[in-house]
């Protein structure tokens, strides 16, 4: 998991070094017996703006928000605008066939299980 | 505009030392102000602003927030007197019992943000909308405050 974090960060680099600016999302991430939750915040971003690629072992979530188009002048603004990157290096024991993604209101909701074989199990002895 | 300061998000390589040197600047401000409890809140104590637009056209004005994860009845909108202000809590999401917590960043708790019209506005025909973890308050503008044609004939 520690290998999870340092990578983050030097993807987050070359994302910078990159020419597309993004912006990185507030993630809660959390691991239990049956695999690891992500949660990122992604305000304007909803299902057809998401992409979730998988290679090797990397996991990238990028968002692009809705485009809005509001008719008339700006008289404050505070929100960027652009779309949301970030990178995650999978634990091994991630099943990468069975990850699922669900945008609400704004929040990527990523699930990642952990594979059968890696999962603790009760072993029955036999008399 | 009656607004907190904000810093637009980059994207911050240590996020955590990010984190550090805001508390540094608490420290020191802290310590140069005579009076902290008088000036502003700072942004490290104030927990969430949630970054905001305003926008206007000739009939009305739109104010966008960014709400990402909200319940639609944790969110409050309340005009008084010119000042439009949201406000609402951020709870966290439930989680398993037995999970281990690995990152942590994301806010949870209350948090309000406070907008002076410009102009007068129509309360009765104010709207909010919320989707996408954005909301949308659209208020049109009272009739004195919106721009009229006056035709002046010259004899």
């Amino acid at each position: 998991m520690t290998a999870l974090i340092k990578k983050d960060q030097t993807t987050a680099e070359a994302a910078r070094a990159a020419a597309v600016r993004y912006v990185m999302p507030d993630v809660n991430i959390y691991e239990s017996k049956d695999g690891y939750t992500i949660e990122a915040d992604m305000p304007g971003v909803n299902k057809e703006g998401l992409e979730v690629t998988l290679e090797n072992n990397e996991i990238t979530v990028t968002g692009h928000p809705v485009s809005e188009g509001v008719a008339g002048e700006v008289l404050f603004r505070q929100r960027h605008g652009l779309s949301y990157r970030r990178v995650f290096e999978l634990d091994p024991a991630v099943d990468t066939n069975r990850i699922t993604a669900k945008m609400h209101q704004g929040v990527l909701f990523l699930n990642l299980p952990k594979s059968e074989a890696v999962k603790p199990r009760k072993i029955v002895v036999s008399e | 505009m009656n607004i907190v300061k904000w810093q637009t998000p980059t994207l911050a390589n240590w996020p955590s030392l990010g984190r550090l040197s805001d508390l540094r600047d608490e420290i020191d401000r802290f310590f140069d102000s005579p009076f902290p409890g008088l000036t502003r809140t700072s942004d490290l104590l104030a927990g969430w602003t949630p970054a905001l637009d305003v926008y206007e056209d000739k009939d009305s004005y739109t104010v966008k927030a960014e709400l990402p994860g909200m319940k639609k009845e944790d969110i409050e909108v309340s005009l008084h007197e010119g000042l439009l202000s949201i406000s609402g809590e951020r709870k966290s999401e439930a989680k398993k019992e037995d999970a281990e917590v690995y990152r942590s960043e994301r806010f949870v708790g209350r948090f309000q943000r406070t907008v002076t019209l410009p102009a007068p506005v129509t309360a009765d025909k104010v709207k909010a909308a919320y989707k996408d973890g954005i909301l949308t308050i659209t208020l049109p503008k009272s009739e004195e405050a919106k721009p009229k044609q006056i035709n002046v004939s010259v004899n």
